[in-house]
C-alpha cells in the first residue's frame, strides 16, 4: 500500500528549481533511501514530506505530495501532519533540558498532561531509541551532556514519542562514529515493522544495509527508483551505474 | 638565535602582556572599590538612613527609594515593548523587510546619542509639551526610550543565538510557532535577555544627565508618579557639587556600589533558575 505518494513535485528556491517534476511512491512499513552527490535534492525533497520546507523563505511548490491519498499541501493542519510525520534531523539536536522532558516535549505539545501517562510513553519510546538502559536512571539530566551517539538516539526516541505514522531521516548518522552509526541503523531496522521510514543517506553501503527500495537523485531529478538489491546490482541508468561505482560524488 | 626560540621569546612576551592587560583592567576596578569603601563606610550613619531628608543628615534613604521606583517603572515601560521588538526582528519579520531595517537603524542611532540629549528631549516633550512638569513619571518616560535599544539589541543577538536545529526540532514534533517560541526559544535566550536588562538597570541607576532635566532634584520620597525625586546618583552629584557633604557624597558611593552589586548578584541567580532546565510544558 502507498504510504506517500509524490506526483509532479517542483519546488523553487525563488528563481532556482531545486527538484525537478518528482514522481514516486513509498509504501508502508518499508524503507526507502534517497542516495545522490550533495546538492542533489534529496534532503529538499525528504522536507517536502512534513512541509518543512514551508520554514524556508522563498520557498514555491508545484504538484502533490498525497499521504495516505490526502494531499499535504492542501487545506491540512500542518501541526497535526508534523505529528503524523516525524522527523530526525542530520545534526544531534536534542533540547537543552532533561532527557524525560525531551521525549516528554511532543505528547505534551499535543494535550497530554497526565504524569503516568507521559511516564509510559517516555520509557516506550526510549526502549525503541535502544536507549533507555544507558539512561533509565538518569531520566533528569540535561539531555546535552551525553554522547552526540546518545544524543541522536533521544532524538530518535523523541521523535517516536509522538507516535507518528512516518519517520524522515536526513542522514541521522554523518555526525556520528561508526559504532554509534551500527547502533542507530540497527535501530532502524526495528522500526520498520510499525513505521514507515524514509532516509537521506550519503553512505551507500548504509542504503544496501538499512533500506528495501532505494532512489538516485542527481540535480534535482529521480533518476531510477528501485529494490534497494536491484538498483545496486544491476542499474538501469548509466549515471546511477557511475554513481554507485563511485566515479563521482 | 634561531627561529624556535625567537617564537618562544615572542610568545612569551604576548602572554606577559596579557597578563599585564588582565590586571590593569583588574587593578582598576579593584582600586575604585577600596578607595569609595575606604572613604565612604566611616561616614556611614545611621542619620544617613533617616527616612525624612534634611540638610543636616543628608539622608539617603529616599534617594534609594526613588531609584528603585524609577527602575521598576523604566523597566515596566521599555522591557516588554523591548523584547516584543527584538522577538518581531528575529522571529516573524521576514528577512528584507523595509520595516526591519527601519528599526535597525532607530535602535542604533538612538544608542549613539548621548543621555543629555534624552534629557533635554524629556524636558521639552515630557515635562513641557504633555505637561508633567519635573516628575518620576517624565523621568521613567525618558529613561525607557534611553535604554529602549540596549533591551532590542540584547535580545536580538540572544534569540539569535539560539541554534535554528532547536526551532526545527519543535517544529518537526508538531509544536506551532508560539509554543516553539514561548518553551523552546525563550529559556535558551534568556541568560542574554536578562544581561540586557542587567545592563540597562545599570544605565539606569547610573545615569544623571537624563534625570536632572526630567525627574528634578527634590531630596524626598515621591508622593505619587507626578512629583520631583531624585535617584542616587543624582543625589550623589548634588551632594557632591554642592561642597558641602564630600564625605557623605561618599559613603552615597558606597550604598551606590552595594545596590549595583546586588542586582548583578540577583540577575545572576535568577537566569540559573530559570535556565537550569527544567521547563515544564
Amino acid at each position: 500500500m502507498d504510504k506517500i505518494k509524490i506526483e509532479n513535485l517542483n519546488l523553487y528556491y525563488n528563481d532556482f528549481q531545486a527538484l525537478k517534476n518528482i514522481n514516486m511512491s513509498t509504501q508502508q512499513n518499508k524503507i526507502t533511501a534517497f542516495i545522490g552527490p550533495s546538492g542533489c535534492g534529496k534532503s529538499t525533497l525528504l522536507k517536502t514530506l512534513n512541509r518543512m520546507n514551508d520554514l524556508v523563505e522563498g520557498c514555491r511548490i508545484t504538484g502533490k505530495v498525497l499521504l495516505d491519498n490526502e494531499d499535504i499541501y492542501g487545506n491540512i493542519d500542518v501541526n497535526m501532519l508534523r505529528k503524523r510525520v516525524g522527523m530526525v534531523f542530520q545534526k544531534p539536536n536534542p533540547f537543552p533540558m532533561s532527557i524525560y522532558d525531551n521525549v516528554a516535549y511532543g505528547p505534551r505539545t499535543h494535550g497530554i498532561r497526565s504524569k503516568r501517562k507521559l511516564d509510559e510513553i517516555v520509557e516506550r519510546s526510549l526502549r525503541l531509541g535502544a536507549i533507555w538502559d544507558e539512561v533509565k536512571d538518569n531520566l533528569n539530566k540535561n539531555a546535552l551532556q551525553l554522547s552526540g551517539g546518545q544524543q541522536q538516539r533521544i532524538c530518535i526516541a523523541r521523535a517516536l514519542a509522538v507516535n507518528p505514522e512516518v519517520l524522515l531521516m536526513d542522514e541521522p548518522t554523518s555526525a556520528l562514529d561508526p559504532i554509534s552509526t551500527l547502533k542507530i541503523e540497527e535501530v532502524i531496522q526495528t522500526l520498520k515493522k510499525d513505521y514507515t521510514i524514509v532516509i537521506v543517506t550519503h553512505n551507500m553501503q548504509q542504503a544496501t544495509r538499512v533500506s528495501d527500495k532505494t532512489a538516485f537523485f542527481l540535480l534535482g531529478e529521480l533518476i531510477e527508483y528501485e529494490d534497494t538489491e536491484i538498483l545496486f546490482s544491476t542499474p538501469k541508468d548509466q549515471r546511477t551505474e557511475d554513481y554507485i561505482t563511485g566515479r563521482f560524488g | 638565535m634561531n627561529r624556535l626560540s625567537r617564537l618562544s621569546r615572542l610568545s612569551r612576551l604576548i602572554r606577559y602582556t596579557i597578563k599585564f592587560s588582565a590586571i590593569i583592567t583588574f587593578g582598576v576596578l579593584f582600586f575604585i572599590i577600596v578607595y569609595i569603601l575606604v572613604r565612604g563606610i566611616p561616614y556611614l550613619k545611621p542619620s544617613l538612613f533617616a527616612l525624612e531628608y534634611t540638610t543636616e543628615n543628608v539622608s539617603l534613604l529616599p534617594a534609594i527609594i526613588t531609584t528603585i521606583i524609577m527602575t521598576v517603572l523604566a523597566l515596566l515601560i521599555s522591557a516588554p515593548i523591548g523584547i516584543f521588538t527584538g522577538f518581531y526582528l528575529v522571529e516573524y519579520a521576514r528577512s528584507g523587510n523595509k520595516l526591519v531595517e527601519i528599526i535597525r537603524i532607530t535602535t542604533e542611532t538612538l544608542s549613539g546619542i548621548p543621555s543629555i540629549v534624552y534629557g533635554l528631549f524629556g524636558l521639552l516633550f515630557f515635562v513641557t509639551a504633555l505637561g508633567w512638569s519635573f516628575s518620576i513619571i517624565a523621568g521613567a518616560f525618558t529613561l525607557a526610550i534611553m535604554i529602549l535599544p540596549l533591551i532590542i539589541r540584547s535580545t536580538e543577538e540572544a534569540l539569535l543565538t539560539v541554534p535554528n536545529l532547536l526551532r526545527e526540532a519543535s517544529y518537526g514534533l508538531g509544536a506551532g510557532k508560539l509554543r516553539t517560541i514561548f518553551r523552546i526559544v525563550l529559556p535558551s535566550a534568556m541568560p542574554g535577555i536578562l544581561a540586557g536588562i542587567i545592563l540597562s538597570i545599570g544605565r539606569i541607576v547610573g545615569e544623571t544627565a537624563a534625570l536632572i532635566y526630567t525627574a528634578g532634584t527634590v531630596a524626598k520620597i515621591p508622593e505619587n508618579l507626578f512629583a520631583s525625586g531624585r535617584t542616587l546618583a543624582i543625589h550623589m552629584y548634588v551632594l557632591s557639587s554642592e561642597g558641602l557633604y564630600t564625605n557623605q557624597a561618599y559613603a552615597t558611593a558606597v550604598v551606590l556600589l552595594i545596590v549595583v552589586i546586588g542586582i548583578n548578584a540577583l540577575s545572576t541567580t535568577i537566569s540559573k533558575k530559570l535556565t537550569k532546565g527544567n521547563i515544564d510544558g
